[in-house]
């Protein structure tokens, strides 16, 4: 191994977030910018992909077709617990990214779990409240609202899903290799997907439940 | 050498997204930051939520009081959670966000009305129904 | 066990894809056993295949845009000719087979030829006019290749197995609907575009991030080189506009598998809305074509008239304006879908006003002529070409922008002319000006040069031949996609079109015959020293081909045209600038991992069309374990010693030399 894969791999990190020494001599920016605003970029275009989904339930937000409309079939409780989960997830989301700058393990280990059974949380719920309106009768084929409404909240669900394993992932990953560079890296991109993620449902649980149940 | 810095366009160096400058023994103000997002953004829901179901507010004006509800609560999510700023070395992340912005907001206000209208020239669904059967 | 997939799916009693499919199926095979037993393969897994270098990435796109161009063109041949034979007959395609073969035209031709094309351009050349080494995302850029050739691979399965999508280049519900369309074709569109679609996308990201966070130093953003603003500019929209398409094609998937309800007919669906959503991502994805090639132009443009380009800071401005305004034309593409006329009037204006900062750009270009020595090669011909071609496309665009005139006009032939010919003129002519400019740069020695202005006139005069009818059938009633027709008047246009199409082919046989021939001379067409063209910008301070690390040094950037500053100084001082002190360099390791991901995702494709759900499990979780595995790497990158880099560079610097004496001596 040369010296410099070496220092590479020694990297800790700490050169990443120093302002002016974020320029290397030759004049580039430091990867864990390039990393962090590639990752921005592309959780921009993810917003986009949720407002053509938001575009459809505006749209269809009438189209019962005959069948249960939002304020039939919403229970307010369900949604304010999960908000409440996705928000206090979000929060020791924000403990884990300090644990994991700073090197405290308890810290991160920690934090990282009780976000994972948060979001969990944040999930079961809703696979409940899904699984109860198809035994009522209310599945996404029984009208063009009922479809839309399972695909926006549903894909929703499916990112915070996917986060979750992202995260155990990342765990593993510190685990196994310790606070290297380009972990922390994935880390900060972790955070911003699941701040993200909670700024969605802000959306969602406002346009779809709140305004939904008031019809 | 400092040329790079002095010609660039960005006199300061750049943040990542969701980055803070701070160092190891800065910890108590990270925490704070996200502290005071956790409950700015809890007392804006507990609004939310009340304001949806109460009768104190005039009825037609709840949605838009939910929407500055909700928009305000992604702005305490944004500031406090992802540490965006309008300072100089955050400029370009600020400018990806407003890009994201418009075309979001184009994109669903342009179908809201595209479709409206296009419904509205639409036979009504009583009607077409009628001609099915 | 294999869900829908028999032996029934295979074409044995259609003669016609049965043909091509065995023609497709010898090919490569042929192609397959020709490398192998030539003992390339080892290499071009290693250098080619697993490569995450953007210069080899780009080539590759640009293959694969070529490749699937004369696909492509075998479908327009078809097309034409039917048409030609069809009056008052069938002619020789069935209309079940007719309409597969004009939505498989538009769909590779937008999908696999255009997109490709552009991308794999922009990919070889914006890190080396930026003046760096790579773009930001290697690997992620190999993925997005790897992605993309999945998608058309399954395009082109569907000749041998099954059947392809009849419903258009963009597939209009109710007709797209299981209920209409119970078979299999809808669904190879589907999952072919949404494979690449996020192969599209990832590339979106990786060059925004690049361009904006990645320069030499002292290139600020307004010394930057036009054709990576054009970049900036088409991957900002990329970024914008593909998330519309993959949830669009997302939800007419659930409705197609899961028996939603978006676009159906029954139980309140919308069919409207599909229209909707599909155009506000299908206006912004014109301009991520035509974009990168307004910036091939202004490179071509300024390097063979001599002389800066025209009002940089406009062109600037325009481009970006373009970016915008984009976004809030699309409801253009239906204006008779009933939306009355407040709507269509706002939406009419502002595709009039987007006329606007294109004309810009056309007069900056003309400046830029004016008063330069104009040298005639195969850039600036592809080039004036465009010039003509395209502002008489873009008039007529501009026509059909005011709603009583599409009223009568739309989806007629009027149409289909406007289209194609400001894709023809603009994209593609822009394509192959890039093409034959950065041909020695990415190869080592140039195109021929007189087959090259021989395709080219083959080309400009075979598209108007071809199109120019179809305006005027337009004008006269005639319906696109007409599978047969019985009207009399017609017949002659059709005839000549057809005629246009076999002078098109002339042309696309010469290109060929262009590739051939230069490969077989390349020692006497080599460019020694890495600027055969006297260029102006960046990528023609390097070497032909470049070194895996663009530059020993990255360059520093004084002014724009920064490499022709550094190229007046060494005139001047009748020698190179002084040697550089050489350092070992970190560069990014090959890797598997795009190429084994597109495995699984056309394995994933192949399965969900067919409904073999066991092996959609299988490939998706093959997919996420080659993503975790790739994310386990320790050793990420490799070092090119100090010495090496020395000896390549001193190659260039001597060759250079020489060229600089022998320019001294001459008179």
């Amino acid at each position: 191994m040369s010296a410099f894969e070496a220092a590479a791999g020694r990297d800790d990190g700490w050169r990443d977030r120093q302002p002016m020494a974020a320029h290397a001599a030759h004049g580039q920016v430091s990867k864990r910018i390039i990393v962090g605003y590639g990752f921005w970029i592309f959780l921009l275009s993810d917003i986009v992909m949720f407002s053509a989904f938001f575009a459809s339930y505006a749209v269809l937000v009438g189209q019962t077709a005959g069948g249960p409309s939002g304020r039939e079939l919403f229970d307010l409780r369900n949604t304010a617990i999960q908000t409440a989960c996705l928000l206090l997830s979000s929060f020791a989301c924000g403990l884990a990214s300090i644990g994991a700058q700073t090197r405290r393990g308890s810290w991160f280990y920690g934090a990282m779990a009780a976000t994972f059974v948060l979001g969990a949380a944040f999930v079961g719920l809703e696979a409940r409240e899904f699984a109860g309106l198809v035994a009522r009768g209310a599945g996404p084929t029984r009208s063009a609202f009922l479809s839309a409404f399972f695909t926006l909240v549903g894909c929703h669900g499916l990112h915070v899903t996917a986060g979750l394993l992202w995260l155990l992932t990342m765990m593993a990953q510190v685990f196994a290799k310790g606070y290297r560079a380009d972990i922390l890296r994935r880390m900060l991109c972790f955070s911003l997907f699941w701040h993200t993620l909670d700024i969605i449902w802000v959306a969602l649980f406002t346009v779809v439940y709140l305004m939904g149940a008031g019809q | 050498m400092s040329h790079y810095e002095q010609e660039s366009d960005a006199p300061y160096a750049d943040t990542a997204p969701g980055d803070d400058h701070f160092d190891e023994d800065e910890t108590a103000e990270g925490v704070g930051s996200y502290l005071v997002g956790l409950g700015l953004a809890t007392l804006l829901t507990i609004v939310s939520f009340f304001i949806s179901g109460t009768t104190l507010v005039w009825g037609p004006s709840i949605p838009v009081a939910l929407a500055v509800l909700a928009i305000a609560q992604m702005g305490v999510h944004l500031v406090f959670f992802l540490h965006i700023t309008t300072s100089p070395d955050n400029v370009n992340n600020v400018m990806a966000l407003a890009f994201g912005v418009l075309i979001v907001f184009l994109l669903i206000a342009g179908s809201l009305w595209i479709m409206a209208h296009l419904n509205h020239n639409m036979m009504p669904m009583d009607q077409i129904m009628q001609m099915q059967r | 066990m294999f869900g829908k997939l028999s032996w029934a799916a295979v074409p044995f009693d259609q003669p016609i894809p049965l043909i091509a499919a065995a023609l497709v199926g010898v090919v490569i095979i042929g192609v397959l056993a020709w490398v192998t037993l030539k003992g390339w393969l080892p290499y071009l897994w290693r250098e080619w295949i697993t490569s995450v270098d953007h210069k080899r990435i780009g080539i590759m796109y640009t293959v694969l845009a070529m490749v699937m161009l004369l696909r492509g063109f075998a479908d327009a041949i078809m097309m034409r000719s039917q048409q030609a034979l069809a009056f008052q007959s069938e002619g020789y395609l069935p209309p079940e087979h007719y309409d597969q073969i004009f939505s498989a035209h538009g769909t590779l031709m937008i999908f696999f030829v255009a997109m490709p094309f552009v991308i794999g351009l922009m990919n070889f050349v914006m890190p080396l006019q930026l003046g760096i080494r790579d773009v930001a995302f290697p690997t992620l850029n190999s993925v997005s290749l790897w992605l993309t050739a999945t998608g058309a691979l399954l395009v082109n399965i569907s000749l041998v197995a099954g059947e392809f999508a009849r419903t258009g280049w963009l597939p209009y519900p109710p007709l797209s609907e299981l209920t209409y369309s119970p078979g299999v074709g809808v669904d190879y569109y589907l999952w072919a575009l949404q494979i690449s679609g996020v192969g599209t996308l990832l590339t979106g990201v990786n060059f925004v991030t690049t361009v904006l966070k990645m320069h030499a130093p002292g290139m600020t953003y307004m010394r930057m080189p036009m054709f990576c603003w054009t970049t900036l500019a088409a991957n900002l929209l990329i970024v914008a506009a593909f998330p519309i398409l993959t949830a669009t094609l997302a939800m007419l998937l659930l409705d197609r598998y899961l028996g939603f309800h978006f676009f159906t007919n029954e139980a309140g669906g919308n069919v409207m809305m599909f229209m909707n959503l599909i155009w506000a991502w299908g206006h912004p994805e014109v301009y991520i074509l035509i974009l990168p090639a307004f910036g091939i132009f202004s490179e071509v443009i300024a390097t063979f008239s001599r002389k800066p380009l025209f009002g940089y800071r406009s062109m600037v401005m325009a481009t970006m304006a373009i970016c915008v305004l984009s976004f809030t034309v699309w409801l253009h593409h239906f204006f008779t879908m009933g939306a009355g006329a407040d709507v269509n009037a706002i939406f009419g204006i502002a595709s009039m006003i987007i006329a606007v900062p294109t004309g810009v750009k056309v007069f900056n270009w003309l400046f830029t002529m004016y008063g330069g020595r104009v040298v005639y090669s195969q850039p600036i011909l592809w080039s004036l070409g465009f010039m003509v071609t395209f502002v008489i496309g873009g008039m007529t665009g501009v026509l059909l922008a005011m709603p009583p005139a599409d009223f009568v006009l739309h989806n007629s032939l009027f149409l289909v002319a406007h289209f194609h010919n400001v894709i023809i003129g603009g994209l593609l002519f822009g394509a192959f000006a890039g093409y034959t400019y950065w041909f020695p740069k990415a190869f080592g020695f140039r195109l021929h040069e007189g087959l090259g202005k021989a395709s080219f006139w083959c080309w400009i005069i075979g598209f108007y031949v071809a199109f120019m009818p179809l305006y005027v059938l337009g004008l006269m009633g005639m319906t696109r996609r007409m599978q047969h027709y019985d009207v009399p008047a017609w017949r002659p246009w059709l005839l000549i079109a057809a005629g246009g199409a076999a002078i098109i082919l002339a042309g696309i046989i010469l290109q060929i015959a262009q590739l051939v021939v230069s490969i077989r001379r390349r020692d006497a067409l080599r460019d020694e020293t890495g600027d055969p063209w006297d260029g102006r910008s960046l990528e023609w301070a390097t070497s032909s081909p470049p070194p895996a690390f663009n530059f020993a040094v990255l360059p520093h950037v004084e002014g724009e045209d920064a490499y022709w500053a550094m190229k007046q100084r060494a005139r001047r001082q009748a020698k190179l600038g002084e040697e550089p002190g050489y350092t070992a360099i970190e560069m990014p390791r090959n890797s598997p991992t795009g190429f084994i991901c597109a495995f699984f995702a056309t394995v994933m494709g192949f399965a969900l069309i067919w409904h073999i759900w066991w092996m959609v499990a299988l490939a998706a979780l093959g997919a996420y374990a080659t993503f975790v595995a790739f994310a386990w790497r320790d050793r990420v990158e490799y070092v090119i010693p100090a010495e090496t880099v020395a000896r390549i560079d001193r190659a260039n610097r001597s060759a250079r030399s020489q060229a600089l004496v022998a320019m001294q001596a001459a008179p």
